[in-house]
């Protein structure tokens, strides 16, 4: 089976960030159920910021674990450095991840960039 | 923290009485079984008793008996040695198995037909997991030589109608080979009763030490070997009999004879307060496998809204060793094949949990593992909520 670092495991058991942002200003959905991993990544934003960040994950623990830690790094971040946030720095930060769950289950990233890609459409459409 | 151990269809502990009887073998019967002199002798003897311990325990005489070393590899011996041998491989070059075995037989199944030109037919089953015995029947064709159904379902526990295949069969010259791994020890198995020629046992599994399995060979069914060797195991399994192992099996087998009926009534209770208790306190859950027609110590279960790793991973912490046939926590990815032939939708199979109970299980442990999979469940619903899964 699968050995998760010290890390996924502390993040497995205590998620940070979990929950809805009822005004959120940017939501990204990725993954779906048949898969059996499936993501959803709320952002609010402020000015060129993220402000707050809240996920709801169906997944793996490494699903948990990637949405958990992606909270933490893309907080407080301008969009463009969230952006740059890609799986690989998400596997790094949790100090790895069995290979594979490196394609399935690492899908966090992707769901900020889908919600920082919702923020700006919603904002074009404002203008 | 305290372990509390819900993975017997994994593996079971060693009972202290089987370790006991292994023991000498190690260090002072230490002979070959195939030496001439007393030290040999000893070994050979000790063997015999074991080989009469498991037979009698299917109804079964000692010669029928075929020591290996495990489960899977009984299960190659089977199919593979009965399809291979030259009189089989004359009379016809098809096979019928089900879509739920365990991958020792569909494997070596799907061995056959790329590299020895059988042909397979993969049997559907109904939603509690028991075969298609009207889709068996229309199956068997003038090649047919070999039917291989298991005994009970290793992941769902559901018993399969073994006596009503032998009754389709009839006397028809096609051997039936049975899986009873995950059956030992959870119901009276009768060999001539179930009417099978070949059946696949595993120690471990009963309490009895790891790497040590048997084939129940009926005898006039040929059978020929896998492996080549020496003349073990009267010329079907050459290599050095692992006589501490066999031993091991035999105690285990005696074991079971002299206490297993109590254990299963004791298990199924407990299986039952397990299932009632969850049942009771968690919203979309679903009992998979036949309601009753099913190995005692098996409770598998579906939670709507949870990945089974996640699951696995919250129970761990908790202390309580559970499994689960879900796609993340296999090297595959595939979502369970035995849910899926089941028509168990896959967003559903991910949830899926098994928690196989053992002679060890108590009352209590039965209560904690309510009390924290309610809450595991909540938790990771919590997660979760929302998505609309």
């Amino acid at each position: 089976m699968a050995i998760y670092t010290e890390k996924v495991m502390e993040h497995i058991a205590s998620p940070r960030n979990v929950g809805v942002l009822e005004d959120a200003d940017g939501v990204g959905t990725v993954g779906n159920p048949v898969c059996g991993d499936m993501m959803k990544i709320y952002i609010k934003v402020n000015g060129d910021r993220i402000d707050d960040i809240r996920f709801q994950t169906f997944g793996c623990g490494a699903a948990i674990a990637t949405s958990s830690i992606l909270t933490e790094l893309a907080k407080g971040k301008s969009l463009d450095e969230a952006m740059a946030i890609t799986r690989d720095t998400v596997a790094r930060e949790l100090g790895g991840l069995p290979a594979q769950k490196m394609h399935c289950s690492n899908l966090a990233a992707d769901g900020l960039h889908e919600a920082i890609r919702d923020y700006q459409a919603r904002r074009e459409g404002q203008e | 923290m305290k372990t509390i151990y819900l993975d017997h269809s994994a593996t079971t502990p060693v009972d202290p009485e089987v370790v006991q009887a292994m023991l000498p073998f190690f260090t002072e019967r230490y002979g070959n079984a195939s030496s001439i002199h007393h030290a040999g002798r000893d070994a050979y003897d000790a063997m015999g008793a074991a080989r009469e311990s498991v037979a009698s325990l299917i109804g079964a005489s000692p010669d029928e008996i075929y020591f290996t070393g495990g489960g899977t590899e009984s299960d190659n011996l089977a199919i593979q040695g009965y399809a291979g041998h030259p009189v089989n491989r004359k009379r016809g070059k098809h096979i019928i198995t089900s879509k739920i075995e365990h991958h020792a037989v569909l494997h070596t199944c799907q061995f056959l037909e790329r590299q020895r030109g059988h042909r397979v037919t993969y049997c559907g089953v109904d939603g509690n997991g028991v075969i298609d015995l009207d889709e068996l029947a229309a199956s068997i064709a003038d090649d047919t030589i070999l039917i291989s159904v298991m005994l009970a379902n290793n992941e769902v526990g559901t018993i399969e109608p073994l006596r009503e295949i032998r009754r389709i069969v009839g006397d028809r010259p096609i051997a039936i080979h049975t899986d009873a791994v995950q059956a030992l020890g959870e119901m009276d198995i009768d060999v001539n009763e179930l009417g099978v020629d070949m059946m696949t046992l595993s120690a471990h599994k009963v309490y009895g030490p790891k790497g040590v399995g048997a084939l129940y060979i009926r005898r006039g069914t040929r059978v020929g070997p896998i492996m080549h060797g020496g003349g073990h195991e009267r010329r079907k399994r050459p290599g050095t009999e692992n006589v501490p192992g066999i031993v091991g099996f035999g105690k285990a087998c005696e074991l079971l004879a002299r206490d297993g009926a109590a254990v299963r009534e004791r298990v199924a209770r407990l299986r039952d307060r397990l299932v009632e208790g969850v049942m009771a306190r968690v919203d979309d859950v679903v009992l998979n496998g036949h309601p009753t027609r099913r190995i005692p110590r098996n409770a598998s279960l579906c939670f709507r809204g949870c990945e089974g790793e996640a699951l696995l991973l919250h129970l761990d912490m908790a202390g309580i060793c559970a499994s689960s046939g879900s796609a993340c926590t296999s090297q595959s990815l595939e979502p369970s094949h035995v849910l899926a032939a089941m028509g168990v939708p896959i967003e559903i199979a991910h949830g899926v949990l098994r928690l196989t109970l053992g002679k060890g299980t108590t009352e209590e442990e039965i209560d904690y593992t309510v009390d924290t999979l309610t809450s595991v469940v909540d938790k990771i619903r919590g997660i979760s909520a929302a998505l609309g899964v």
